[in-house]
This record gives structure tokens, sequence and C-alpha cells, in this order.
């Protein structure tokens, strides 16, 4: 199906219930959807689970979204910045779950939600805290951690360029966790700064194919 | 069986400052090799490297080919490193997803990386993503995927903290990154090869062997 154009980022994320789990693209400020994330917070769903490779920024963005007290938990894999302090006063006054995920964990959780993968054991992690309670095995002499998928109800993420059909492309390292978390999530909401006509897209650059994408907001 | 390797003692002069240390770092990486530079300390590496090397920089998210930090017009949001600091790409630099950035690692296709460390232990152990410190709040990053991922794993590090504690260790104290995955350490006082066979002191600067086993407390080799 070709997916939604919508022109208001508050019509994209109107029906993410309370509880939801939302994948958040982006690596700091590069790649994250801060429009649709504005959208979120003003839309105001409550008791929500982030994932995130951070925990924001400044005040603006997802830091804003934290501070709404609307997070109930965040899965990310470093949230201590020079300047997330928003998350840091969360944290340490009990307001706001934390699941630390070593980031390539991380990536690989979502992307094995979006290839239907049931769980997946990984080298990362093995001997450290971050292992602790989770099931090991030693195949062909490395000892392995299981690790289990990380599904969305909703992915907001951030591309360049977007067809009608909903195709992405992305730029520079803004794409960072986009595409991964376009497969991983029930609805995928994407904001993008030009949106162009099917077929101007050249077939062998689509990044992230139409199939993944739902709902297209040009910002 | 190989000869064991003898230790080269530079007593003429003093520990190697930060600079030295980073040349020293360079040079020892090999022509071509893709490597992955951690945040801190490692990213000055990057300035020692001889263009003539061939080193293809990678960085977590998502880059290969990654050039100098930017400066003025070249400033670009949307290209920036896994310290979040703009830099530039070079040619023949490529793009990649987070899954693919980290298959890279895990998958044994980076030939090295360079970390910083709280400790290391001899045989290898890394602790470099948290104190332990019950107030502080845990951030891992990508030191856990990286530990494990590169075929060889460097630490630049002061040997001693500021209390003159040796941060080569029989065992970690702090809570690991990784097990026996380190297989050289570089410090101001020495360089190192950590392993399941011990530790083995490469070269020493501005101290002999014998003092640095004193000052360690370890039987180095």
């Amino acid at each position: 199906m070709t997916a939604q154009h919508l022109t208001d980022p508050a019509e994209a994320v109107a029906d993410i219930p309370d509880g939801a789990t939302v994948l958040i693209g982006g690596f700091g400020l590069a790649g994250q959807p801060t429009e649709l994330i504005d959208a979120l917070r003003e839309h105001g769903a409550a008791d929500l689970t982030v994932v995130n490779n951070n925990a924001g920024n400044g005040d603006h963005g997802l830091a804003a979204l934290l501070a709404t007290g609307n997070v109930r938990k965040i899965i990310c894999s470093f949230p201590r910045q020079s300047d997330s302090w928003v998350f840091d006063d969360l944290y340490r006054t009990g307001r706001i779950e934390l699941e630390v995920v070593p980031q390539g964990n991380l990536a690989e959780r979502m992307r094995a939600a979006g290839a239907g993968i049931g769980a997946f054991f990984s080298p990362t992690g093995v001997g450290t805290p971050l292992a602790e309670g989770k099931e090991q095995r030693t195949i062909d002499g490395r000892d392995y951690v299981l690790e289990h998928p990380i599904k969305g109800d909703f992915a907001l993420i951030k591309a360049h360029r977007a067809d009608r059909m909903g195709n992405l492309v992305y730029r520079k390292t803004a794409r960072n966790f986009g595409p991964v978390m376009a497969t991983a999530a029930t609805t995928t909401v994407v904001q993008v700064s030009e949106v162009v006509e099917t077929g101007e897209l050249d077939p062998e650059n689509v990044v992230t194919p139409s199939i993944f994408v739902d709902r297209v907001v040009l910002t | 069986m190989t000869a064991t390797p003898t230790t080269i003692e530079h007593l003429d002069r003093g520990p190697l400052d930060k600079h030295e240390l980073a040349a020293l770092v360079a040079a020892d990486i090999p022509d071509g090799a893709f490597v992955n530079l951690g945040i801190g300390q490692p990213t000055t590496v990057a300035d020692h490297l001889a263009p003539e090397q061939g080193v293809v920089l990678h960085t977590e998210n998502g880059m290969l080919g990654m050039g100098r930090a930017a400066v003025g017009d070249e400033v670009d949001p949307d290209l920036i490193n896994a310290g979040k600091v703009p830099v530039i790409e070079t040619p023949g630099a490529s793009y990649f997803h987070h899954a693919d950035s980290f298959a890279m690692m895990r998958g044994g296709h980076l030939d090295v990386c360079v970390l910083g460390a709280f400790q290391v232990s001899k045989g290898g152990d890394l602790a470099n993503w948290h104190t332990g410190a019950p107030d502080a709040i845990p951030a891992v990053g990508g030191a856990m995927d990286l530990a494990i991922g590169a075929k060889d794993v460097f630490v630049m590090m002061s040997l001693f903290t500021r209390d003159g504690a040796s941060k080569l260790v029989e065992s970690c104290t702090y809570p690991l990154t990784g097990r026996a995955c380190v297989s050289r350490v570089y410090t101001d006082h020495a360089v190192i090869e950590v392993g399941t066979a011990g530790a083995q002191v490469l070269s020493t600067y501005g101290i002999s062997l014998a003092q640095l086993r004193e000052r360690t407390g370890l039987a180095l080799a």
C-alpha cells in the first residue's frame, strides 16, 4: 500500500496510545525527527516506552518529551551526555526507568524484530553486568548472550527524501537508526524535507523500501 | 618456539606526553587498516596518521572514510562522528545504517579499534564504561561491541591514576566492558602486550622494567 502523505505532524501521531512503545530515530541531533517528537509531546500520550540511542540533548526534541513525564521507560545505549540534564534529573529522582543496552545490541534487537527473528546470541556484553540474568551459550568455543527483539508500536524517524510510494533516502550520518527502526514498528512515521513523484528516486539508491513506511510528513 | 621479546627501556627521557603517545599508536596501525577511534584521547590518533598509511576510519554512527573535524562552512549537522562533533567526508567514504555499522564490529571486519580505559587486566579484560559508583548514570554506547569486535583492541591511557594506583591490574575491580579482549596497552610509561599469556612489556619510557614491576605490583615479563 502506498504510504499516506500528511502535512501536519499532529495528524501523523494522533493515534499513538498511552502505553505505546515508540522507536525514535537519531544519534544525538542527527536524524532526530524533531517535529514528530514535538507533535507526540503535544498529543500527550502517557506511560510511553521510548527507544533511542540517547536520552535527549538540551531542552528540545526528545529532552522536551521526557520533561513532560509521559515517558515511563527509556531504552538506550548512552543516556549520559554533557547536555542530558533533563534525563539526568528524572533518573536521579526515580521518575524514569532506564534500560541500558550496548549500541550494537540495540540496533540488532530492532533488526531482529523487523526480520522476524525470535531471539539471537550476541557476543557483546559477555562477562559484563549487562549480561546478568540472561541465558548464555558457548558456540564453537565462543561465549554468547541471548538477546530478544525490540518491537515498536510506532517508529518516528527522519529521512531526507521520500517518493509518493514511501521509498526513502537519507542524508549522511543522519541515516543511523532510521532504516532499522522503519522495519521494527507496526506503524512507521517518517518526516522528510522533500517529497518527489514516484519514479524520481533511482531504485538502486532507495535505502528504505516503501513496504516499511506507513506515513510520510513533509516538514 | 619463538624467543621472548626483550623490553626496550627508554631511560634517557621522561614519560610520553599525549602527542607522543598518540603518534606511537598511529605508527603501529597497519597500512590500509579499517580503524575505529574511541571518543576522547583515542580520537587524537587521527592527527598522527600519515596519508600514505591509507587508514580508513570507521565511525559507529554509520560511516567509513571519516575525515577530520569540519570547520566553518564545512559544518553539516547531518555529518557527525561518534562524539557528535561535525566532521568531513574523504573520497571513497560510505554511509550505512546502525545494524550494518555494528555488524562491521561484531563480525570481525574492523582491523583495529583504539579505546580509553579505567582499568585493563593482565589477561586483557577491559573496564571503561562504568565506575560502579551507586549514583553514576550507566552509559555504554558502542564500547562493548567495539571491545569484542575489532581484530585488535588497543587501549590508550595513563598508566597511573592521580593517586598513583596502577590502571593495569591483576584483575579489574570496575565493571567489565569486555573479557580478554584487549591486545595492547599504550601508556605514558610503557607499551604492554596483554592477553591469556600474561603481560609482556614491549617498551618503557622514563622508567625501568624493574621500577615498573614495583609501581604496578605486577609480575610483568
